[in-house]
């Protein structure tokens, strides 16, 4: 009987306020939609920071005899300088941040430059001596790459320090920037779900102050005149959550894994699998406003 | 003051005086700035807001304004006082007819409130309040949107309602009512308890 009573109670609450409660849904369904865009693009960036970082190097490129470099006045780079660098990175100071060092010849870089190029008429007359030792260097943590480099660059023999992982950072400028956006927008939509919701709530619990005032005079508990508003308001922010989720989806389905995936193969893009990740997250979130949309409404407009 | 289990009270005085409160402190909706209100032998400063409710449970209480919803039927209106409490529907089922028929409104069932005259509403709210079988019943002008003759079939109502046991306790201005009926009768001024008689009338004989 009871459950029967509440959830008639509920169903006249919402076809009575059928407009604020679909607004109450679309705006859940937009603020969750950049809460969970922010969350899908802080994967993607951890994603590639996961991928790449472990692959990029720093390279210190040593003096070849023709460079007009002023740390390479002295000429071609020497055994002794080199031996000096490599003393550089081993030394006590450095330890902590650098993981390994390896040493390409010239003739190495001369084997990986012939199989990149080797099919190119201009690259058959390169020589071995034409090519350039370099020191690659693996560190412990990718983003502490300017510890390195300031002890390094601008010793005699050293050409040009070159950190692979510049040629990534715009990349992730652009994708934290649009997470921040995201992230902006969201904030801005859940206060405006939160204002919604609770005046939402509150109009609904005054047009039934007459029924709430009689429900009280027969003794109905607090839980039981307040349950139907809570689940009012929890039940739209649960439709926008779910509509989220399936917009999220519909996303990364057809525009990440259909189209960006298909594009741009050298990058590996958050899946659908991610969206079922954080969907429990949006819904937390979603009944969450609504709990607490509900709780300050009501404690002030439906009191025993 | 003490109203004993059973017994039917005149609550009398002019407008002002304090009937309402009265009431409204019996129904903790309003709590007293001195001294005490027991009910069935508890006493309401005592007991914690979450069990409120249960003190209306054993209280039914009817209002001159009847106060029935409008847009839900007889039978609802009636029921919705079983169905907060959560009592199971078998049991909805039988005794809201059985006290519609036992007020006087038997078969109107499916009717809505402005299809039914003020006395009958009234017997709705009556029915509403009593319903649940409760030990008191208060009644706060029940009579005072009433023509005299529908007043008198309110007031044999009630009394028969007080015959089951039930203690009820009346506010009223209805001067015949209260003479014909010759019940204990209680007169506030200003809040202040100055008389109190047994078998009473409405004005005080000095
Ligand atoms: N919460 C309150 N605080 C202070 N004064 C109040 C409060 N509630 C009511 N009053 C005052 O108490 C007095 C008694 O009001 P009450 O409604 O009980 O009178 P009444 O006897 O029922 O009158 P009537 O016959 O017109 O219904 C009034 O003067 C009212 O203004
Ligand atoms: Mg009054």
């Amino acid at each position: 009987m009871r459950v029967r009573f509440v959830l008639s109670q509920i169903g006249n609450g919402l076809r009575r306020n059928m407009a604020m409660a679909t607004s109450v849904v679309l705006v859940t369904f937009i603020s969750l939609t950049f809460v969970g865009a922010a969350i899908l693009l802080q994967m993607q960036v951890a994603n590639m920071k996961d991928d790449w970082y472990d692959k990029v190097e720093v390279s210190i490129f040593l003096c070849p005899g023709d460079s007009f470099a002023a740390t390479c006045a002295g000429g071609e780079v020497t055994e002794q300088q080199v031996e000096e660098i490599q003393g550089v990175l081993a030394s006590e100071a450095l330890s902590d941040y650098v993981e390994e060092v390896y040493v390409e010849t010239q003739e190495e870089a001369f084997v990986a430059f012939q199989e990149q190029f080797g099919d190119q008429d201009w690259a058959q007359r390169i020589t071995v001596d034409q090519m350039q030792i370099s020191l690659r260097v693996k560190l412990v943590d990718p983003e502490l790459y300017q510890v390195v480099a300031d002890e390094v660059a601008g010793r005699d023999g050293v050409e040009e320090v070159v950190d692979q992982r510049s040629i990534l950072e715009p990349l992730f400028l652009i994708l934290n920037r649009t997470t921040v956006m995201a992230a902006g927008l969201a904030a801005l939509m859940i206060i405006t779900a939160i204002l919604l919701i609770t005046t939402t709530i509150r109009l609904s619990a005054m047009s039934r102050q007459r029924e709430t005032s009689i429900m009280r005079l027969v003794g109905a508990s607090n839980l039981f005149i307040q349950l139907p508003f809570m689940l009012e308001g929890a039940i739209a922010a649960l439709l926008g959550a779910l509509l989220a989720i399936g917009g999220l989806w519909l996303g990364v389905r057809y525009i990440v894994e259909d189209w960006l995936a298909g594009t741009v193969q050298w990058v590996n893009f958050v899946s659908t699998s991610d969206v079922w990740l954080i969907a429990p997250i949006l819904i937390g979130i979603g009944i969450a406003l609504a709990a607490i949309s509900s709780l300050v409404t009501l404690s002030r407009y439906t009191k025993v | 003051m003490e109203v004993e289990r059973g017994e039917f009270v005149f609550l009398v005085g002019a407008s002002g005086s304090g009937k309402s409160t009265f009431l409204r402190l019996v129904l903790r909706e309003e709590r007293p700035t001195s001294g005490a209100v027991f009910v069935a032998g508890r006493d309401l400063s005592r007991i914690s807001q979450w069990k409120v409710p249960h003190l209306r449970r054993q209280i039914g209480t009817v209002f001159q304004d009847f106060r029935l919803l409008n847009n839900k039927s007889v039978f609802d209106n009636v029921a919705i006082a079983l169905q907060v409490i959560g009592k199971p529907r078998h049991h909805v089922m039988t005794t809201v007819p059985e006290t519609l028929e036992m007020v006087g409104l038997g078969g109107k069932e499916k009717r809505l409130p402005h299809e039914l005259s003020g006395g009958e509403q009234q017997r709705v709210a009556i029915a509403r309040a009593f319903v649940n079988r409760p030990a008191i019943l208060l009644a706060d002008e029940p009579t005072g949107n009433l023509d005299p003759t529908t007043s008198v079939g309110i007031m044999r109502l009630l009394d028969r309602i007080n015959r089951t046991g039930t203690t009820i306790v009346m506010a009223t201005h209805d001067d015949e009512i209260v003479d014909q009926m010759r019940k204990r009768v209680v007169e506030l001024v200003d809040g202040q308890m100055v008389r109190d008689q047994a078998r009473g009338v409405y004005g005080a004989e000095r």
